[in-house]
C-alpha cells in the first residue's frame, strides 16, 4: 500500500466534533515540514481552517502560511468562475451575479453540480502538479460520501455535454489509490465509531475511493501501569486518605477523584477503541493520536498533532 | 415571524423554560449532544410536568434509540414504556414519546399529500431523479425534519415536543430550509426549466447564462430536470403555502430554540453564531446548554498545590503512608496522579475561559458534567436530566 504522504490528494473527513480539522492541518503542516509542497483546503467557507495555523482568514486564492505550505478555503461560485475560465474556455463574465443566482438554483436542482465543484478544484491542482500534496479538509460524515462521488453521479445524470466530458479525468485520479486516498478521524466514543464503520464500509461500496488511514483522536494514555491500580485503591480508602492529605498538607480528595475520573474515561474510551478495531477487521491502517493537554486549539495545537501523526507514520 | 417579545418574563431554569413552550429544538454543531440532551430534557419533561410530550430525533445512537424503543418504528411514534421509566425508579407524571425522522419516508408522505392526482403522485413517486434528489439534495434533511414538526405540532397530539436537529454543514440551514423551498419552487430558474421547450429554445437566445447552464450540463439532462420539475410544480401551491407555515410555527410564542455546546473552541464558535442568527430572525433563544464540562474541582487552588506536591515530593509522602505497597510504587502512583490532575486542569481553565466568553448571554445556561460512561438507558437520560432541569 502507498504510505499516507506518499498520495498527492487525502480527503480528511469524520462526524462533527472529533477533531477532523485539527487532523487535516496537523497532517498538512506535518508534510510541509518534511519539504513537500502542500496546500490544505477547507470546503467549508465557514470553517475555522485558518485558526489552526494562527494566520488570519484564508481565501479561494491560496495563500503560504508556513513555509512550504498553501492554505485556502473553498468557494463554490470562485471555483465556478475559474472552471469556466480554465476547462471551458468560457470568458469570465463580468457581471457574476445572476450567473451565480442561476448557478445557486442549478446546484440546488441538479446532486452532485456543487460537490463536482468543489472536489474539482482539488483535483485540477492535482492534475496540474501545483503541489506535492493536497489535503482536503472535507465535509463531515454525512455528507462525504456525496462529494467522492460527485463525478460519478454526474456521469450518470448528464450524458452529453461538457461537464461530462471533464469527469472522466477527475474519476482516474480519485479512483487511482496510489494517488487518492481518504482519512476518516474518529474519537473513541460510541456515535464516532459506530459512524466510521459505517462510512468505510459506505465509502467501499458506493465509490472506488481507497480509505488510506483511520486516525483515531483523543486516545488517553494508561494512567497506571501494572498493579499501580490496587495501590490507588489502596489510598482511596477513608483512614489512607486521611493518612495522604496530612502527608501531602492539604486535601487530597479531589485530586484522587480526578484520578478516578482519568481512569474510567480511558477505561470508556478502551471499550469503543476495541469496538472500532473490531468493526474495521484487520487490514485498517490506524493511527493514534493522543488526548493533548494544550491550552489552547492553535498553533501549537497543530503542531503536536503533527508530531503525533509524525510517529505514528515513522517520521 | 414575529418581534421579539421584550415582555417575555426572564426564565430561571430549563424546567420553567420547557413548562412555558410547546416546541423545544435543539440545535448547535455536530457531536456537542443535541439527541442526548433532547432525550433527556424530554424525560425530564414528562417526569415532571406531566402531559404527552413527544421526543423527536434525527440520528440517534443505537442505544439510544433502543432505550427509547425505536429500533423498529422509526417515523411512528412510540411510547416508551412506562416499566422502563420504573426501572429508572421514577414514576412519571405524564407520557413520553419518541420518533425518528426517515427522511425518505417523510418526503414520499409529502408527495402524496401534496400531489394533485394519483397518476402524478405516482409519476414522481418513480421518477430516478426524485430518489436521487431526496437522498442528496442538501437541504432535504433539513426540510423535512422542520415539516414533520409542523405536521405534528398541528395534529395537537401532544403538549411539549423536543426536537433534535440535523446535523447540517451550518447549523443555520434548517432554519433556513423551508424560506429557501418556498424560493426555490417560486424561482426563475425552474420556471424557465418547466416552460415548454420551443419557447425556452427562443429564450436561450436572450439569455446568456441560461447559455451556460446548457453548455456545462447539456440539454437533455436540463430536460430531464425540467420533466421532473414539471411533475412537481402541479404541487406549488400546497409546497410553498407549507414551508409558509412551517416558517410562523419557528417564529411562534410557542416556540423555543436550546442551543446545545460542548466547551470547545469550534462549537462555541457556532453556537455563538447561531445566537446570533436566532436574534436577527426574531426567534426565541431560550437556553444554552453546556455538554461535557468538566467537574469544577479542577480549579481548586488547594488540590493543584497538592497535585504539584505528588509530583515534587512523592517519595517524602510515600514514605509518610502506612500502606502495604512497596514506596518506590507508591511514589510512582503519586506521580501519575499529580500529573494527570494538572493536564485535565489545562483543559478545565481553557473550558472556563471559553465559558467566560459565552456568559453575557442572559438566557439560562445549564451545565452537563463530563459523564464518565455512556448515556444509553432512560436511567441515564433521567441522570443526565437531573442536572440541568432546575
Amino acid at each position: 500500500m502507498t504510505g499516507l504522504l506518499e498520495r498527492k490528494l487525502i480527503f480528511v473527513t469524520g462526524k462533527g466534533g472529533v477533531g477532523k480539522t485539527t487532523i487535516a492541518a496537523g497532517l498538512a503542516l506535518l508534510a510541509a515540514q518534511h519539504g513537500k509542497r502542500t496546500l490544505v483546503g477547507e470546503v467549508d467557507a465557514k470553517g475555522n481552517l485558518a485558526d489552526f495555523y494562527e494566520v488570519g482568514e484564508t481565501s479561494f486564492e491560496p495563500r503560504e502560511v508556513v513555509p512550504n505550505l498553501y492554505a485556502m478555503s473553498m468557494h463554490t461560485e470562485e471555483s465556478l468562475k475559474e472552471y469556466l475560465r480554465l476547462q471551458l474556455k468560457i470568458p469570465v463574465l463580468a457581471r457574476i451575479g445572476p450567473l451565480a443566482r442561476t448557478f445557486d438554483f442549478v446546484a440546488q436542482a441538479a446532486p452532485g453540480v456543487k460537490e463536482v465543484l468543489t472536489v474539482g478544484k482539488f483535483l485540477w491542482e492535482v492534475r496540474e502538479h501545483h503541489y506535492d500534496l493536497v489535503v482536503v479538509d472535507a465535509a463531515a460524515t454525512g455528507h462525504v460520501v456525496a462529494q467522492l462521488a460527485a463525478p460519478q453521479h454526474i456521469r450518470e445524470l448528464v450524458k452529453v455535454g461538457l461537464v461530462r466530458e471533464q469527469t472522466g479525468w477527475m474519476i482516474d485520479i480519485l479512483d487511482d489509490a496510489t494517488c487518492t486516498g481518504v482519512v476518516i478521524v474518529a474519537a473513541p466514543e460510541e456515535m464516532p465509531v459506530n459512524e466510521t464503520i459505517e462510512l468505510r464500509d459506505r465509502i467501499a461500496t458506493e465509490t472506488n475511493v481507497d480509505v488510506a488511514a483511520i486516525v483515531v483522536n483523543r486516545v488517553l494514555p494508561e494512567l497506571f501501569g501494572r498493579g499501580e491500580e490496587e495501590v490507588f485503591d489502596e489510598l482511596r480508602e477513608p483512614d489512607k486518605e486521611e493518612a495522604l492529605s496530612k502527608a501531602a498538607g492539604g486535601p487530597v480528595t479531589a485530586v484522587l477523584d480526578a484520578a478516578e475520573l482519568a481512569v474510567r474515561l480511558r477505561r470508556t474510551r478502551a471499550g469503543h477503541l476495541a469496538r472500532l478495531r473490531e468493526g474495521l477487521g484487520p487490514n485498517a491502517n490506524l493511527l493514534y493520536v493522543p488526548e493533548l493537554f494544550t491550552r489552547h486549539h492553535g498553533v501549537r495545537a497543530t503542531q503536536l498533532v503533527a508530531e503525533a501523526l509524525g510517529q505514528e507514520l515513522g517520521f | 415571524m414575529q418581534a421579539r417579545r421584550k415582555s417575555d418574563a426572564p426564565v430561571g431554569s430549563l424546567e420553567q423554560l420547557y413548562a412555558a413552550k410547546e416546541i423545544v429544538i435543539h440545535c448547535g454543531s455536530g457531536g456537542v449532544g443535541k439527541t442526548t440532551t433532547a432525550a433527556a430534557a424530554a424525560a425530564e419533561a414528562a417526569i415532571h410536568l406531566g402531559g404527552k410530550v413527544l421526543v423527536l430525533t434525527v440520528d440517534p445512537a443505537k442505544r439510544l434509540a433502543n432505550a427509547l424503543g425505536l429500533e423498529q418504528f422509526g417515523n411512528v411514534e412510540t411510547r416508551v414504556a412506562p416499566e422502563a421509566f420504573a426501572a429508572a425508579g421514577v414514576e412519571p407524571r405524564g407520557e413520553l414519546w419518541a420518533a425518528m425522522l426517515d427522511t425518505k419516508q417523510s418526503w414520499d408522505d409529502l408527495i402524496r399529500r401534496h400531489a394533485p392526482n394519483p397518476q402524478t403522485r405516482d409519476a414522481i413517486l418513480a421518477n430516478p431523479l426524485y430518489q436521487n434528489l431526496m437522498g442528496r439534495f442538501v437541504q432535504s434533511h433539513d426540510y423535512i425534519a422542520m415539516e414533520r414538526l409542523y405536521d405534528i405540532h398541528s395534529a395537537g397530539t401532544y403538549d411539549l415536543i423536543v426536537v433534535d436537529t440535523p446535523p447540517t454543514r451550518n447549523a443555520i440551514d434548517f432554519l433556513e430550509a423551508p424560506a429557501r423551498m418556498a424560493d426555490f419552487f417560486s424561482s426563475r430558474f425552474l420556471r424557465w426549466l418547466t416552460m415548454p421547450a420551443r419557447s425556452r429554445v427562443i429564450n436561450f437566445a436572450s439569455k446568456p447564462f441560461y447559455t451556460v447552464a446548457d453548455r456545462i450540463l447539456g440539454s437533455q439532462f436540463l430536460e430531464d430536470i425540467a420533466e421532473f420539475f414539471l411533475l412537481f410544480q402541479s404541487m406549488y401551491d400546497g409546497f410553498v403555502e407549507r414551508a409558509n407555515a412551517v416558517t410562523r410555527v419557528l417564529g411562534d410564542r410557542r416556540t423555543t430554540f436550546v442551543v446545545v455546546s460542548t466547551l470547545e473552541s469550534s462549537p462555541v464558535r457556532e453556537a455563538e453564531f447561531f445566537i446570533r442568527e436566532l436574534h436577527e430572525r426574531h426567534l426565541h433563544l431560550g437556553a444554552i446548554v453546556l455538554n461535557k464540562v468538566l467537574p469544577k474541582y479542577l480549579l481548586d487552588q488547594q488540590a493543584t498545590a497538592v497535585a504539584q506536591r505528588f509530583g515534587s515530593d512523592a517519595p517524602k509522602i510515600a514514605a509518610a503512608l502506612p500502606v502495604s505497597a512497596d514506596t518506590s510504587q507508591v511514589e510512582r502512583v503519586l506521580r501519575e496522579i499529580g500529573e494527570s490532575f494538572l493536564n485535565f486542569q489545562v483543559v478545565a481553565k481553557r473550558e472556563a475561559e471559553i465559558r467566560a466568553e459565552l456568559a453575557e448571554t442572559p438566557e439560562v445556561v445549564a451545565t452537563v458534567p463530563y459523564f464518565d460512561s455512556d448515556i444509553y438507558d432512560l436511567e441515564g437520560l433521567v441522570r443526565l436530566g437531573d442536572k440541568i432541569w432546575r
